[in-house]
């Protein structure tokens, strides 16, 4: 495909229509992309964006500066007319790139032509994720366990929908005629579709039930938390800025998934308790999801998400850090911003045990960035398991070994247990229904799906939230249904 | 920094004589004159100094004798035709000098050829003596090769057999293509340093005559003769001064009157201007010939073939040239009609003939080249080879934006070394139907359209487009880039030249890396020292 472009200046207020700091209304070069690009973007959205709710009214935060004043504003908005914006972090005087080869040189304010493609493949991909997911969610409003967890449904799927718009940015603004091509293919792939799938595979996958929600906010989105802190470190800098500001946002993805799955934990364990039983059968009769259902599934998002980082050893991953494109979660809490050292790994021996084998530490990134996310997600199951012990119930939810189950790197399509044991493929077949949800559990969860569209009245499989969005009672209107 | 303008008076290895129809061009190389220090040219051997001389030779006879239907490529020496390039110069120059050197004897001999099968302009080797290596690929480079029996003088390639490389100044292709020299008998020869003389070099077909000494200058001057009666030349016509070039050097760059280059040496390009003609430019014959040198298109060629000789040999970092050009399209496709209309008028056919073989030098040139069309370009008809020899081309999009233009020019004149034009070449097939786009004025798009550019970017993607296509290539490997642009260039069959430039020149210039030729026990190294070289076994 060839771009051939005319220049159109048509006279619309940008800053109003498109909340920015970008200075959109004095860039010709981002106002002709965007013109193009935004009605296919609204057309999109009414086409795979949510399937139900579209014309009503929904509590929702906006983002229209990047100031404490600004980047939550709050107010009743019909999805289709949310102000998707564009911000981008402040910037840092003298910014220099933190890591690698490049350590120390001043921070790329436009695109190196020498890492052109890489960057672009870079946005491309994370860009990519972000559509992708509100495709994925599409169906949930039809099950919302209430109109609080049905808004926060919509406010994550607005905000993907405006982390598309951060990576669109960058590719109209940085990357001309090719970047201008790769922004339309972000709404020409589809979740799921044949033909034209999203990049990554875990984003092909239909998300129908809310505990499956959470579970993909806890632990896919935080991957994208994890990329997101990555690139925010990027020697290129508006990448930098833009991911620093996704940041703020994506906090709340995270908090809908950790407090979703503490909140169907806290009913659980207090049906266990009105029943006094920790049956699995019993709970489900009593309307509540059992301990080790939530556990398979954890088994496997948790899993899943973790092949998002890529293999254990990579080259990709040591040219972005050499580069200078992609550095470390938190790099400045790092001594060593050049990883020359080497980094210790545990990889299949081949014979069905464990052997530990040094690689370049660059080579290692995912692996560094699998690591720190390993950690954050220990953070909620201590929490979760808090909930459980404070109801007196001896059971621990676990995170499955970092082997488990993985398609991508050293350790994929090698059976383990849940723990990361080795074990015989008949062993794993055998075992793999009692470790992740068998279709059966899904069955039960689907069923337990009932709508609930009152104000203040909640599902009963999942308990209340402590309080509501912006300071206004748990049984404020969020969605005028 | 090495310049390449020379004149017959100043000449230190060839002298230059005329007779009638015949032209004598006899090496006579000066042991102590050679460009670099560290060697002596004995037994008229050669290096690139030598070459520029010939080089220029060629085109005073070109130009400034069009009497001239036949050449004697001669010896000065008695007894001693050439003994090829000198080992010492090549044993002590890098790399880079060693191909860039080879490229530009191998054009030079490629010229011969091509004056030959356009120009009329035949040449004979006059072998008076021992002919190796170079010295007899010079001689294949001739029509004919006249060979002295004195039942010791030979042609010969020993560069296998001693010094551990190729006879890469296209022997070994002109042995097999040219003289259709049987394989087997090719492959005993060029194993054979003392290589073949007498009757077996004829029977072999080595040379086209052998002649004992007494008889051997009656029979040159009679063979000569007899190719020079064959020409299309005039007999009569005046010839046209190669006047020295205007030229000025300062740290920008070279600025000659129609060719511009200026070096951004931190973004490793040179961007080359060329300047269309002006619209008063003489357009009928007697005026073209009263310009003479100063003529736009002979003065624009010389300009840009010096510039070209100029960036190879003494600019190797910078690797992007971006070419532009400027002025007055009608002006350009106004003088093409004019040497359409005159082509067969020897002063155009000249001239014709060295813009091909300045454009083919592009083609073979080591560098990326993009060509950008924008606001005042002219590239149109003969100025729009430059953007076809590009490996790519931008062109802006915009209101009263640039255009473009083909002319009767971009079909036949400007052939490449691989036989076909640039637009056959292009698009891999005959490009018959876009002369019905002749001097029509194309826009970007409508350019785009036809495939006669790569981009059109607009005004607002212009800068940065330009800015990253250009930084991108940049951080490539030149080796890989060399290699790639080379091979993507030369679309469809082979010919001689491009099996020279392509398979002879790349495995030459791999066995110029290797070892056993320019390791510390290579052949090249230890030639004349009297130690043996080792050589690793392995066939790689």
């Amino acid at each position: 495909m060839t771009w051939k472009g005319k220049p159109t200046m048509a006279n619309i207020n940008y800053d109003e229509k498109i909340p920015n700091n970008v200075d959109l209304s004095t860039n010709k070069t981002l106002q002709r992309a965007l013109e193009h690009w935004q009605p296919r973007f609204l057309d999109w959205w009414k086409e795979l964006g949510p399937a139900v709710f579209q014309n009503n009214d929904v509590y929702l935060r906006t983002a229209t500066s990047v100031d404490q004043a600004g980047w939550a504003t709050f107010g009743m908005v019909k999805m289709p007319e949310y102000r998707w914006g564009i911000f981008l972090a402040d910037q840092k005087q003298d910014r220099t790139i933190g890591f690698g080869d490049n350590i120390g040189q001043p921070a790329w304010q436009v695109v190196p032509g020498e890492h052109r493609s890489t960057l672009r493949r870079l946005i491309v991909t994370q860009g990519d994720t972000e559509p992708a997911s509100v495709e994925q969610q599409r169906a949930l409003g039809n099950s919302a366990p209430s109109l609080y967890d049905l808004r926060n449904l919509f406010q994550i799927n607005v905000e993907e929908g405006r982390h598309l718009w951060a990576m669109v940015y960058l590719l109209h603004a940085y990357f001309g005629r090719d970047g201008r091509e790769e922004a339309e293919g972000l709404l020409e792939r589809h979740s799921g579709d044949v033909d034209k799938p999203r990049i990554l595979s875990t984003f092909n996958e239909p998300i129908n039930d809310w505990l499956s929600f959470y579970m993909f906010a806890y632990f896919t989105d935080r991957d994208g938390k994890f990329q997101l802190k990555a690139l925010a470190e990027s020697g290129f800098d508006p990448l930098a800025r833009t991911c620093q500001f996704m940041l703020t946002e994506e906090a709340h993805h995270m908090f809908v998934g950790d407090t979703g799955i503490g909140r169907v934990v806290r009913r659980t364990v207090e049906v266990m308790n009105e029943l006094k039983t920790d049956d699995p059968v019993k709970v489900r009769a009593g309307g509540a999801i059992d301990l080790p259902t939530i556990q398979r599934y954890m088994n496997f998002w948790f899993s899943s998400a973790l092949d998002l980082f890529g293999s254990e050893v990579s080259s990709n991953a040591a040219s972005y850090f050499a580069a200078g494109l992609k550095g470390r979660p938190d790099e400045s809490l790092y001594e060593d911003h050049v990883a020359n050292g080497d980094f210790s790994l545990d990889m299949p021996d081949g014979k069905g045990g464990v052997k530990t084998e040094s690689v370049s530490m660059r080579n290692a990134m995912n692996e560094v960035l699998r690591q720190a996310y390993i950690r954050d997600c220990e953070n909620g199951v201590k929490r979760w398991n808090k909930i459980i012990e404070k109801g007196g119930i001896n059971f621990e939810l676990r995170l499955p070994s970092s082997r488990f189950r993985r398609t991508v790197g050293a350790w994929a399509g090698i059976p383990t247990d849940p723990s990361g044991q080795p074990i015989a493929p008949e062993m794993f077949a055998a075992g793999i229904r009692q470790w992740i949800p068998t279709p059966e559990d899904q069955a039960f969860v689907a069923s337990v799906m009932q709508p609930v569209m009152e104000p203040g009245k909640i599902a009963g499989w999942i308990a209340p939230p402590d309080r509501g969005i912006n300071n206004l009672p748990v049984d404020y209107e969020y969605v005028r249904v | 920094m090495i310049t390449f303008d020379r004149e017959p008076g100043s000449y230190k290895h060839w002298r230059l004589t005329f007779d009638g129809p015949v032209a004598t061009l006899a090496l006579d190389v000066n042991e102590d004159a050679g460009i670099d220090e560290g060697y002596k040219l004995k037994l008229n051997s050669y290096d690139l100094g030598v070459d520029i001389e010939l080089r220029d030779a060629l085109d005073r006879i070109r130009f400034e004798h069009p009497e001239v239907g036949a050449v004697v490529i001669a010896s000065g020496k008695e007894r001693m035709f050439c003994a090829g390039a000198n080992i010492y110069m090549l044993g002590k120059a890098t790399h880079a000098t060693k191909v860039n050197f080879c490229k530009f004897t191998n054009e030079t001999r490629n010229g011969l050829e091509d004056s030959s099968e356009h120009s009329g302009l035949k040449f004979l080797a006059a072998v008076n003596g021992t002919a190796a290596g170079g010295g007899y690929e010079l001689a294949l480079a001739c029509d004919e090769i006249v060979l002295v029996d004195d039942r010791s003088s030979t042609v010969s390639f020993p560069e296998v057999p001693l010094l551990a490389v190729l006879p890469g100044t296209g022997g070994l292709t002109r042995l097999v293509d040219k003289r259709r020299v049987r394989r087997d008998l090719a492959d005993v020869f060029c194993t054979t340093a003392e290589g073949l003389g007498g009757k077996k070099a004829k029977e072999w077909g080595l040379v086209d005559e052998v002649v004992p000494p007494r008889s051997f200058p009656q029979k040159v001057q009679e063979r000569a003769q007899a190719l020079a009666a064959k020409t299309d030349r005039p007999r009569d016509a005046k010839g046209i001064a190669l006047t020295p070039l205007k030229r000025t050097i300062d740290e920008k760059g070279i600025h000659y009157e129609h060719v511009d280059l200026d070096v951004d040496a931190e973004a490793r390009t040179i961007t080359i201007t060329v300047t269309a003609p002006a619209g008063d430019e003489a357009i009928a014959i007697d005026a073209m010939v009263e310009r003479g040198a100063q003529w736009w298109p002979l003065a624009m060629a010389r300009e840009l073939d010096d510039a070209i000789l100029h960036l190879r040999t003494n600019v190797r970092e910078a690797g992007i040239w971006i070419v532009k050009t400027r002025g007055d399209i009608e002006a350009m496709l106004r003088m093409d009609r004019a040497l359409e209309k005159h082509a067969g008028h020897w002063f155009v056919r000249e001239t014709i003939g060295f813009i091909r073989r300045t454009f083919a030098r592009l083609d073979v040139s080591s560098r990326s080249i993009y060509a950008v069309i924008a606001a005042g370009s002219c590239f149109a008809g003969t100025l729009f080879e430059l953007a076809l020899a590009a490996d790519r081309s931008y062109m802006l999009v915009a209101e009263e934006g640039p255009a473009i233009a083909l002319s009767a020019m971009n079909f036949g004149p400007y052939k490449m070394v691989n036989g076909r034009t640039r637009l056959e070449t292009r698009f891999g097939r005959g490009a018959d139907d876009l002369r019905q786009s002749v001097e029509k004025k194309l826009d970007a798009n409508e350019a785009l359209d036809a495939g006669l550019i790569t981009f059109a970017p607009d005004e607002l993607d212009w800068d940065d487009e330009l800015r990253l296509a250009i930084e991108e290539r940049a951080s490539l490997s030149p080796d890989a880039l060399t290699g790639m642009e080379a091979s993507l260039r030369f679309g469809g069959d082979e010919t001689i030249a491009t099996k020279i430039f392509g398979r002879l020149s790349a495995w030459q210039n791999w066995i110029f890396i290797r070892p056993n030729a320019v390791g510390e026990q290579g052949a090249l190294k230890l030639f004349g020292s009297g130690t043996k070289p080792k050589f690793g076994w392995e066939r790689v």
